[in-house]
């Protein structure tokens, strides 16, 4: 490591330090009221103590919810992304709506998700995969429509069927696509997550810093916004270094 | 949107009947949809809590329109519009400011980075109790969460527009002697504005999918909160009627938003070149 390198990142981790510094002089010196703003000592407290107690249940729980349903969005999303993508008529005829559907927002749906499926875990998931589909559904849509049309030539002078088409050469190509989506459709899963378990009380960090919040026990909360963010932090990282991995045999 | 294969419509050599057919052909597969759940809900599903037929969520969707409430139409739409504009306006001046210092300078973004990228991860949901907690429920409650929210893409979108602004001009306005303020305002901006606008509607779409989400959880106004009371108080037709009200509303801006980008850059002399992003 350079000499650079190194100046460069304590200089990064002094204005972290600082940043801390000023959240803990805000408090302390009560510039802001201690009610909403812990001390950082006290929010590092908070959460020693919530690991030890509730606090990694909770967590297991939003976390499982979040892959959960970000697996069966992906999972859902590229077939049928693939089977809308493969067909020029399919895109033709159903793209439009799937271009109206995408910006609705996840936790619009989920009143309706309650009437059919009432205050359930079942119906947290439900609405997980489905916020978190579209990102990865249009993502496959694009890669597969924007496969070259010298590879398309190559595929039908060679005779392959639709399936060997999407499988040897669509999906290949649309990987690039597909990964970026599913490493947003993993950031929308654990919002819309935290959303259900906060509008349907199920377990979890969603409720956990709702109810701190209520009862104005700040530290808690800051403490379960922290776990989040690591939960957030931790899975994107993971998801582009996958995308990296796997993305390796590309040259361009 | 540039994947659907959508012909132009003012093509030439497209007979009328063709035109005709790609401009109904969009509307085939909604129209089919809505048919089939009105049919579903009509003989399956009578006297359902959960589905309503299409045509009666109409009617409930005209009598919300003449109610003059807080749960109107026209008020809650305002209110969902009105705190995700000034949320977004937050975001945006904060994001773009510091966008553009961290842009400019290598220094300031290799000391800016750990920071951010510590803070950048919340989920903005996560916010909203906090919110909650110091705001109450209102508009203050909602801007801080979307401000939040908006913030961070409106800050990295802005700080790639400013890395790529041509440091031959920056050159030109410093050998001109140019002020700070008249660089930045007659060089530096000018240079970032056809990046700014694709960051502006990405920006004006969370804001919307934020407020929603803010009502839906907690914030007793607006669209979301209304459609969250219509399914509470066992109406499944408002309650339809307000998802695709929010829907449409959704779809009309991101449109609105994609052709005032193409006008500005156009009139900025450039080739669009985010038209098909």
């Amino acid at each position: 490591m350079s000499k650079q390198r190194v100046k460069q990142q304590l200089e990064a981790l002094g204005v972290l330090a600082l940043f801390i510094g000023l959240w803990w002089l805000a408090s302390d010196q009560a510039w802001v009221s201690k009610v909403f703003l812990p001390t950082p000592e006290a929010t590092l407290g908070s959460l020693i103590e919530g690991l030890h107690g509730d606090l990694l249940a909770f967590s297991a729980n939003t976390v499982l919810r979040m892959l959960l349903g970000w697996l069966l969005a992906s999972l859902i999303g590229i077939t049928i992304g693939a089977l809308v993508g493969s067909s020029e008529t399919a895109r033709a005829w159903i793209g439009p709506t799937l271009e109206f559907v995408r910006p609705l927002p996840a936790s619009a749906v989920m009143p309706l998700a309650i009437s059919l499926f009432g205050l359930s875990s079942g119906m947290v998931l439900s609405v997980v995969a489905f916020g978190s589909m579209w990102p990865v559904l249009l993502a496959t849509v694009h890669g597969l429509a924007s496969v070259h049309e010298r590879l398309r030539e190559v595929s039908s002078a060679l005779q392959l069927s639709r399936s060997a088409f999407v499988f040897k050469i669509g999906l290949p190509n649309a990987m690039p696509d597909i990964l970026a989506g599913m490493r947003l459709s993993m950031t929308v899963a654990l919002i819309v997550a935290v959303v259900g378990e906060m509008i349907a009380s199920q377990s979890g960090l969603g409720q956990a810093i709702l109810l701190a919040a209520r009862s104005f026990r700040a530290s808690e909360l800051f403490a379960g916004i922290a776990l989040l963010s690591v939960i957030g932090f931790a899975s994107n990282a993971l998801l582009a270094l996958v995308e990296k991995k796997l993305l390796k045999w590309q040259t361009h | 949107m540039g994947s659907w294969g959508i012909i132009e419509m003012g093509a030439p050599l497209v007979p009328r009947s063709t035109q005709i057919f790609l401009f109904l052909r969009p509307w085939v597969l909604p129209v089919l949809l809505l048919t089939l759940l009105e049919w579903a809900a009509r003989t399956l599903a009578p006297d359902s809590d959960a589905v309503a037929p299409p045509s009666r969520a109409f009617l409930a969707f005209g009598q919300a329109l003449m109610v003059s409430s807080e749960e109107g139409v026209l008020r809650a739409s305002l209110f969902t519009l009105g705190s995700a504009a000034a949320g977004l306006l937050i975001g945006l001046v904060l994001g773009v400011g510091l966008g553009t210092v961290l842009g400019l300078s290598k220094r300031a973004a290799s000391m800016g980075f750990l920071t951010i990228e510590v803070l950048r991860p919340i989920p903005s949901v996560a916010l909203i109790p906090l919110s909650m907690m110091v705001f109450g429920f209102g508009f203050r409650m909602e801007i801080s969460v979307v401000a939040f929210a908006t913030f961070w893409p409106m800050l990295i979108l802005t700080q790639a527009a400013a890395r790529q602004v041509e440091p031959g001009l920056i050159e030109v306005a410093l050998a001109l002697e140019l002020s700070p303020w008249a660089r930045m305002t007659k060089v530096v901006l000018p240079a970032m504005l056809a990046r700014l606008l694709v960051a502006l509607r990405l920006g004006v779409a969370i804001a919307l999918v934020v407020a929603v989400t803010v009502e839906v959880a907690a914030n007793p106004y607006g669209m979301g909160y209304a459609l969250m009371i219509a399914q509470q108080s066992l109406a499944p037709d408002l309650m339809l009627a307000w998802l695709v009200w929010i829907g449409v509303v959704g779809y009309g801006i991101n449109v609105l938003m994609l052709r005032l980008q193409h006008a500005l850059s156009r009139r900025m002399g450039e080739i669009p070149q985010a038209q098909r992003a």
